[in-house]
């Protein structure tokens, strides 16, 4: 007998298409996967570039692993702590691991604040950290504002299994894509007006795609502001530590230290909350080591509770505990990568820049440039930049992220990931772009001054924000990561 | 508008307050005439209602909620498992209080104050009590002994032989140039490693004694059971649906499946008459009053072997079950985290998995549980499968399972572990054997203190009958005397009233932590309580 499979056995979320797997965005990566470049048995195979991840210092660690068996329980001197380790499921996480944490945390930012260990809470990666900040702070139906462009994750991980919505805060090019106050009061206010409740707003800090940081007058700005409305400010600063130029990083810890230090306790910190992870900055993905670090001491017993569904493996975390506990190596390692990632920076940027390709000026900061193609664009629209992204991947052999999948406002903004691969791969990649540019170089229209894009700052209904943009008709550029609302 | 306290209707004070004299006597002349009831309607009435509600006002924006502890710094045994916190109780209450678009103190989501209230269910709060104050045989003999917490250090002594024999020159292998850390630290697939994914399968057709094989491509790994039944349970149902669950259960369920999910635990009572076992009469039963409730029912969640009591459900069952979710077209949740801790034969256990592949059943809504916690005592290394027969599941769990992915290094090392065949088959061999004798002693010394347990055959526990000793039959009786054993006999177990168990007296003993010689010490200690409580103390 063959059973019928029946769709009623699966749940809303099975069906639907919050996964956002679905968009054109994973064709790149499917001609990556299919084709991948490799030195000697595929050099004409796919480069990635579209992977946000950070080789640069292995070797660092590496040596250091040799150096101290001990962290490791697979080694005859770590093997007594084994039965400990293997045992060890305690939420608040092994001690050692919060305080090397909290240590850390404090280095990368020049030990200008420090970090209470308490306050650490783990979860799955930054994955689960946001998803998790989500849960806390938002119902379904709620929303966080977020600057634009973003990392296109954030509409999985901050909407699919948490309801929460997300409304974008368009910024532009015309001031290099910082978010300005005057956007964000009135993406608050407009998002009230269509009875929209804005729980909180999400900063990337040093941005994803962008590569910049924030100033520190801004973010006093941006938290006096989210203090004065009552609503959150989440604050994802998982490449803090690749911050490889001036000027300075300022941490919102520091604004809150500040804040703190100088007697005028203005801020609410029942409304801060940081998403860190080792991921970035210390090239980690696999770890899995994703980070809370809440002042709210409501969303740090929730967000712990919350941890069991992603804790950190004990293995992980005796590991960590002890590499990020050796203050020498942990101060090595940061100006190892800051000077690498700076060294491949510019000589990436150079490359690109000996061909004419523009990249964002004021960038100092993460794992990737954001590159200005948009001569190279047919007409300034969605589609051009999507038939240039094919080009890219399907002639040039280069798997980059086309802008609209971060919901950027302007077509024809690229973001290129440089720290993952070596340098001679980075040779190979500038060399394809030096060929593809010349061979358009007829192509390329004469730099003119680009009108600022009317950006349709939500003059429209913000409930059907989302319908609006999704429609055909729409005049507003549409993401290729098209979202079912589940 | 004034919103000191002043501004109350109050009888006019013959001396005003000095601070506010001049201002004070404006306003308390045209005040007096409102509270004599001379102001008219305006005044009389409108004018009261007002100050009564800018002094409501006021009181809220002042009222400033005390602010909780910070986080306790209670540095956590490396046994203890989720001690909740018994802080920020105020904060939580009040925020709910207020309203939609109130000016009071921040809100959290609904459902994180929720999570975030301290959890009084004494699983946890025994728990919590013990990581206080760990009994160890030479440091702190008179310490509270764990028996709340179902894991299992028997066999430790073999893996750490088998690390020592196998051992690598570091984290990454050997000279294993395919366990650079560049290898490890990268992003890996989400959903576990295929060599992982094979040789979990081939442990787990071991474990559940052969008669099953499973396939790898079948199976979504993430880190632990907590995040696989989480992650199952957003597959199968929607917000506001439900899981029909045999009682007792486990209290991490209540967690697990409600927490984020919105899904309900609708309880199908199981009595003592029937050792427990489930009956598809009491299913039909729990299913029927359901719907009359208007819950739709997306499936049944069983444990097998089960929690707390230890029973393996028979082929029948099994076969019964099947029928029973084929006619109500919902799905089956088979946790079988302790098919390795069996002390009965191997032959008794059977798998969903092996009913399933034998018979013509529709596999589409078969799913089944499973994790390194408790047959592998990994529970630190985070290790959860899903295993299911519906390739649209699997999919959508593959896809969630990015939330909760196994740590790649801990995945290197288990990879190792689970293939050299030869270990894990003594590993399991001798496991089982330990734990058997850990259960004849136990149950034996529970039995010469006239206590009973259940039948059961696997698990890491036993299901303790000890209403004998209980005053008052009901479920404060036995909370009376789990108080008693864990403040006074300093032994925490767990009550059945927390396992949802409908008939009072029941307790889980957790044996598997326990080296032989403190069984003695565990029998004195609850041999005291229940001389205490036969005496009417």
């Amino acid at each position: 007998m063959v059973f019928k499979l029946n769709n009623q056995l699966l749940s809303r979320m099975a069906i639907g298409d919050g996964h956002g797997e679905n968009s054109s965005y994973f064709d790149g990566w499917k001609a990556y996967d299919s084709d991948p470049y490799h030195h000697q048995n595929n050099p004409d195979g796919v480069i990635q570039m579209g992977l946000a991840e950070n080789q640069l210092c292995f070797d660092k660690v590496e040596e250091w692993l040799k150096k101290n068996p001990a962290a490791s329980i697979c080694t005859p001197e770590g093997v007594a702590g084994f039965k400990d380790v293997a045992i060890f499921q305690d939420y608040h996480g092994l001690p050692q691991f919060r305080n090397a944490v909290a240590k850390f945390m404090g280095k990368v930012r020049g030990d200008r604040v420090s970090f209470d260990p308490d306050r650490i809470v783990m979860a799955g990666g930054a994955t689960g950290a946001h998803e998790t900040v989500a849960f806390c702070l938002a119902d379904p139906g709620e929303a966080l504002l977020v600057p634009t462009p973003y990392y296109p994750g954030f509409d999985r991980d901050l909407r699919w299994r948490t309801g929460v919505q997300l409304v974008p805060i368009e910024c532009d090019s015309a001031n290099n894509f910082k978010l300005r106050m005057e956007d964000l009061e009135a993406a608050y206010e407009m998002a009230k007006l269509n009875n929209i409740r804005v729980k909180g707003l999400l900063l990337t800090n040093p941005s994803n795609p962008l590569g910049t940081i924030l100033d520190g007058d801004t973010l006093r700005n941006i938290a006096a502001f989210t203090n004065e409305n009552n609503i959150h400010l989440i604050c994802d600063e998982i490449y803090s530590a690749t911050v490889f130029g001036k000027p300075d990083y300022v941490s919102i810890a520091e604004i809150v230290d500040e804040d703190r230090k100088s007697g005028r306790n203005g801020l609410n910190l029942d409304l801060i909350h940081i998403v860190y992870s080792l991921s970035k900055d210390m090239g980690f993905p696999g770890l899995r080591v994703g980070i809370v670090y809440s002042y709210n001491d409501v969303v740090v017993s929730c967000a712990r509770k919350m941890s069991s569904f992603g804790l950190v493996s004990a293995q992980t975390q005796h590991m960590i505990g002890s590499m990020l506990s050796d203050a020498e190596f942990v101060e090595e390692f940061l100006g190892a990568n800051r000077a690498r990632l700076a060294e491949r920076h510019g000589a990436f940027t150079g490359g690109l820049g000996r061909v004419g390709i523009r990249c964002l000026r004021s960038s100092n900061a993460g794992l990737f440039v954001w590159m200005d193609l948009r001569r190279l664009l047919k007409e300034q629209s969605v589609e051009a930049e999507t038939a240039l992204w094919r080009v890219i991947i399907n002639e040039v052999k280069l798997n980059v992220s086309p802008g609209s999948s971060f919901h950027c406002s302007e077509p024809g903004w690229f973001r290129v990931c440089f720290a993952n691969m070596d340098d001679e791969t980075m040779e190979v990649a500038l060399g394809r772009i030096r060929a593809f540019v010349a061979k358009h170089k007829e192509a390329m229209k004469p730099a003119r001054k680009l009108c600022a894009q009317s950006s349709l700052k939500l003059s429209f209904s913000g409930r059907i924000y989302d319908e609006f943009i999704m429609s055909p008709r729409s005049p507003i550029p549409q993401s290729p990561l098209v979202r079912a609302r589940t | 508008m004034t919103e000191s306290a002043s501004s109350e209707p109050e009888p006019p004070s013959p001396k005003p307050r000095a601070a506010a004299a001049g201002n004070g006597m404006r306003l308390v002349v045209p005040l007096q005439g409102v509270v004599q009831g001379r102001g008219g309607l305006i005044l009389g009435s409108l004018i009261p209602c007002a100050l009564f509600y800018f002094f409501q006002l006021y009181l809220k924006r002042h009222r400033s909620p005390k602010r909780p502890p910070a986080s306790s710094s209670n540095p956590p045994s490396p046994s203890a498992s989720s001690p909740n916190h018994g802080d920020l109780a105020r904060t939580s209450s009040r925020s709910n209080l207020l309203g939609r678009g109130s000016i009071g103190p921040v809100q959290l989501s609904s459902r994180g104050m929720a999570i975030a209230k301290p959890n009084d269910s004494p699983y946890y709060v025994g728990l919590e009590k013990v990581a206080g104050d760990p009994f160890h045989r030479v440091d702190n003999p008179d310490g509270k002994i764990q028996l709340g917490f179902s894991e299992n250090t028997l066999c430790f002594d073999l893996i750490e032989r088998w690390m020592k024999e196998n051992l690598m020159d570091s984290l990454m292998g050997g000279d294993g140039a395919e366990l650079s850390i560049n290898g490890m630290a990268t992003y890996q697939p989400f959903d576990g490693l295929m060599e992982l994914k094979v040789a979990m399968a081939d442990f787990m057709s071991r474990v559940m004694g052969k008669g099953v094989s499973f396939d790898p491509s079948q199976m979504v790994l993430m880190a632990g059971a907590a995040p696989a039944i989480e992650i199952l349970t957003f597959c199968l149902a929607d917000l506001g649906n439900a899981f029909l669950i045999p009682t007792p259960y486990y209290p991490g369920f209540d967690r697990d499946i409600k927490f984020r999910t919105g899904v309900e635990l609708i309880p199908v009572h199981c009595r003592s008459a029937d050792n427990f076992m489930l009956t598809v009469t009491a299913l039909d039963q729990a299913y029927n009053q359901a719907r009359k409730r208007g819950l739709k029912v997306r499936g049944i969640l069983i444990s097998n072997p089960s929690n707390p009591v230890g029973n393996i459900l028979s082929r029948e069952t099994l076969y019964e079950l099947l029928d029973f979710a084929q006619e109500k077209n919902i799905h089956i949740i088979s946790d079988e985290i302790f098919a390795g801790s069996l002390y009965g034969t191997t032959k008794e256990f059977v798998s969903m998995a092996e009913i399933i592949e034998a018979e013509e059943f529709d596999k589409s809504r078969v799913h089944i549980i499973y994790g390194l916690s408790k047959d592998l005592s990994l529970p630190g290394f985070r290790v959860g499968v899903v295993y299911s027969y519906n390739e649209n599941i699997l999919a959508a769990a593959k896809r969630l399972a990015r939330f909760s992915s196994i740590s790649a290094p801990t995945q290197r090392l288990l990879i190792s572990m689970l293939s050299d065949t030869k270990f894990i088959e003594e590993y399991i061999e001798t496991n089982r054997r330990r734990i058997r004798r850990m259960y004849d002693l136990f149950v034996g010394g529970l039995d010469q203190l006239g206590i009973q347990c259940a039948k059961s055959s696997g698990g890491l526990y036993c299901w303790a009958n000890m209403s004998v000793l209980i005053a008052l039959y009901s479920e404060k009786g036995e909370l009376e005397l789990w108080d008693k054993l864990l403040n006074v006999g300093k032994v925490n177990v767990t009550p059945g009233s927390a396992c949802h168990c409908i008939e009072p007296g029941w307790f889980r003993c957790c044996f598997a932590a326990l080296a032989e010689e403190d069984v003695p010490l565990v029998m004195e200690r609850i041999g005291k309580v229940a001389e205490m409580c036969k005496s009417g103390q």
